[in-house]
């Protein structure tokens, strides 16, 4: 019998899976957006687009949901990559929907929660029909268990015991109108898999993934650098400290790990001997509950 | 980097798919630490003295509340020796769409059963999911083996039974591998057990990495349906036009003589482009994009094919479904067939059989078939369709059925019958005709 792929390399065939997938979607649907933030998924997910449509430039727009506590390194990178590129880039700014009441800031001052209602507002605004993710399923056990093409009702709602079978590499991509596909390329990469993949293709990240000196308190556990969403409260202080971040989210919410690690190789032989997750070790909204992840994508987080 | 092996769980419910699962990952030291001490957390909170490893892969909240694996999770471990991709699959027969999910990319099966319970109803309906879908590789795990006291005898008795039942279902003796194990305590999974010194084959992880992984044979023809054209209509690429694809089957050179299908135009490939830049050659799973020598029409849909052995091009087939969705199906159903790229319209004609996992027979003319339900069937499609048997060729023989009304997928479509049984119709009636055509001798 045959499956059967020649390819067997583990690299070569998640690189040629996800530009198959991208393709599906570009012949599939009429309005894709790539979810873009400048982090090192979304940076990987825009590398494989282009090399999907080669020599012709990338036939979606990107959006980013901007929380306004980002680090400031990865907007100009962000910025950066669009000019470069001569990209599309739609922002969805919280502070808008803040400002007209549509959201209201809450106590514990972290904005990650907040993105879902203006990311489904720019869905819906734009008439977006397939929103691509950088979403790994090795990140957590909740996304362990999504399809690549994940429907989303009108509400941008997940609802997982009512997923499609997803069969052999054929992609299922139907839906009514207000109904929205979120899309995942990296869905089989692991942490891992992204550094390698990296180093292979050379590819540029922001800075602050390689180790640099910073300001940081500790709070729950976790490095957190000061910034426009708060810094030390009393008996919290700040110390200087060789850093870097495994993972780029929300400032609010988001660590730093103590790191020496100041090359691509370095970061690899940090995270194959690391024995914490990269959610574990810097994701504040990930420790809330059993199930705080699936709860955030129920209600239409990405 | 190491070589890829994608595996799938299957069996009955409460089996120890999800501990067999749990305890690879915990014994391969896969799981990190902050994992693990959510494990340990909640399996306190549930009073349980041992963390319940089960844990680590029921991701869902009503999954760790029923103590039940409702969908497919992918998870990934390495060793020095492999990668591996693996999809823990739910074993209750309302989920078994998940299964095939799961199934439908692996390469090995691992099949368990409780010791206590031996082969029962649901392990033979995913040993025919999988050996319907062209897993190739089989382990069977005899589980819960601590549970009967790791006696010989009852691990004897029931290898011997699935053993003779994959061969039924046509498995060679040599892809099908049964271990006694104890997911729960970890015998012969990744550490050998000393309570079963009468067993001398391989723990489940030595097998896992020195299995086979089967690659196309050298000479499968080429087979890349079109995805994409691209047309960058740029100042530096005004005349560039690719064809862009997986390549699905067998492999593409510079200079190969192709031809498109449907349409049947034949030309020649004057360049591949991949994403490592331009390349002699490219090999099947490999994602591409095609020059070819004439400006012929070609769009998303088509297939291309070596000119040399085509396959043959159809609007009307004979198919095998794996029937998943939750109103039966009828003769006369309108529905959608997703092939490669191509979606078109299409007519259930016929309901030519249902096969009886159980028994490994079929039934004749059935009036429908209902959620889980194998069987064969007549398609007719509003176009014509460029087809391979699944046998032959598991990606272009391969289709989805997909409702017209809410776009839900409704079977898993494979072309021919890729089990013998399902050509092996009980005959109800005596046909005086056939067995005229055996001739009774001199
Ligand atoms: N004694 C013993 N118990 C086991 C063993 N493996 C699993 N169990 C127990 O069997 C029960 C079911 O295990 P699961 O791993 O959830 O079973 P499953 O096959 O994944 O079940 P579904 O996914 O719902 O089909 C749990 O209580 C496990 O602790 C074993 O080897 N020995
Ligand atoms: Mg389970």
């Amino acid at each position: 019998m045959a499956e059967t792929l020649a390819v067997t390399d583990n690299l070569d065939a998640l690189e040629s899976e996800a530009i198959h997938i991208f393709r599906e979607v570009a012949g599939e649907f009429d309005r894709p957006v790539i979810l873009f933030s400048g982090g090192k998924d979304s940076t990987l997910l825009l590398h494989l687009a282009i090399k999907a449509f080669w020599p012709a430039p990338v036939p979606f727009a990107l959006l980013h949901v901007d929380t306004g506590h980002n680090f400031p390194e990865v907007i100009e990178f962000r910025d950066k990559v669009v000019a470069q590129h001569g990209l599309r880039l739609e922002v969805a700014n919280v502070q808008e929907w803040i400002d007209d009441g549509r959201l209201q800031e809450r106590p514990d001052g972290t904005r990650n929660p907040l993105q879902t209602v203006p990311l489904l507002d720019s869905i819906t605004a734009h008439k977006f029909d397939a929103v691509f993710g950088g979403g790994r399923r090795d990140e957590e056990r909740a996304r362990a268990k999504e399809r690549i093409f994940s429907l989303r009702n009108s509400f941008g709602q997940w609802e997982p015991r009512r997923q499609r079978p997803e069969l052999w590499n054929l992609y299922n991509g139907r839906h009514r109108p207000g109904e929205h596909v979120r899309v995942f390329p990296l869905s089989n990469w692991t942490e891992l898999d992204v550094w390698h993949y990296i180093e292979r293709e050379n590819i540029e990240l922001p800075q602050i993934y390689y180790a640099h000196q910073r300001e940081v308190y500790l709070r729950d556990g976790m490095w957190l650098a000061e910034g426009p969403w708060g810094g030390p409260r009393d008996g919290e202080t700040l110390l200087s400290k060789t850093v870097r971040y495994r993972t780029v989210g929300d400032g609010s919410c988001t660590g730093a790990v103590e790191s020496t690690a100041a090359t691509i190789a370095d970061v690899i032989a940090e995270v194959a001997a690391s024995r914490l997750t990269e959610r574990g070790a810097t994701r504040a909204d990930d420790r809330m509950s059993e199930a705080a992840m699936e709860d955030r994508k129920r209600e239409g987080y990405f | 980097m190491s070589q890829l092996l994608r595996l799938a769980t299957a069996g009955s419910v409460d089996d120890g798919k999800s501990t067999l699962v749990g305890r690879l990952l915990y014994d391969t030291k896969s799981v990190l630490a902050d994992t693990l001490d959510a494990v340990h957390r909640a399996s306190a909170d549930r009073g349980l003295s041992t963390p319940d490893l089960s844990l680590l892969v029921d991701g869902l909240r009503s999954e760790r509340e029923q103590g039940i694996t409702i969908d497919v999770a992918y998870r990934y471990f390495a060793t020095p020796r492999r990668s591996f991709v693996l999809a823990d699959t739910p074993g209750h027969v309302q989920y078994t769409r998940n299964t095939v999910t799961g199934a439908s990319t692996a390469q090995l099966g691992v099949l368990l059963v409780d010791a206590r319970n031996g082969v029962v109803e649901q392990t033979r309906r995913h040993a025919a999911v999988l050996a319907l879908l062209g897993v190739p590789q089989l382990v069977l795990a005899v589980n819960k083996i601590d549970l009967v006291d790791y006696d010989e005898p009852t691990y004897r008795r029931i290898a011997k039974e699935f053993t003779a039942h994959a061969a039924e279902l046509g498995y060679p003796e040599a892809n099908v591998v049964t271990i006694p194990v104890s997911a729960l305590v970890g015998d012969n999974v990744v550490d050998r057990s000393d309570q079963t010194p009468w067993y001398d084959g391989p723990t489940l992880l030595e097998h896992l990495e020195t299995v086979p992984v089967h690659a196309d044979a050298e000479d499968a023809p080429f087979r890349f349906p079109v995805q994409y054209v691209i047309r960058p209509r740029t100042a530096e690429f005004p005349d560039y036009r690719g064809y862009a694809g997986q390549i699905a089957a067998g492999r593409v050179s510079v200079g190969d003589e192709i031809v498109v299908l449907p349409s049947g135009i034949s030309t020649t490939v004057t360049g591949i482009d991949s994403p490592q830049g331009p390349k002699q050659s490219a090999d099947s799973g490999e994602s591409v994009t095609l020059l070819l020598a004439n400006d012929v029409d070609i769009t998303r849909g088509d297939l291309i094919a070596a000119a040399a052995a085509p396959p043959r091009v159809s609007d009307e087939f004979d198919a095998t479904v794996c029937w998943l969705g939750d109103k039966p199906l009828r003769a006369g159903a309108r529905v959608l067939v997703k092939h490669g790229a191509r979606t078109v319209q299409a007519l259930v004609t016929q309901l030519r059989t249902r096969f009886d996992e159980q028994t490994l027979s079929s039934v004749d003319e059935p009036e429908s078939l209902s959620l889980n339900d194998i069987g064969r069937v007549l398609i007719r499609s509003a176009e014509q369709l460029p087809i391979d048997d699944y046998a032959d060729s598991r990606r272009t023989g391969a289709f989805l059925v997909i409702d017209p009304a809410d776009g839900s997928t409704l079977a898993a479509g494979l072309v021919g019958a890729p089990l013998n049984q399902l050509d092996q119709t009980d005959i109800t009636e005596a046909d005086p005709a056939a067995q005229d055509l055996v001739s009774p001798g001199p």
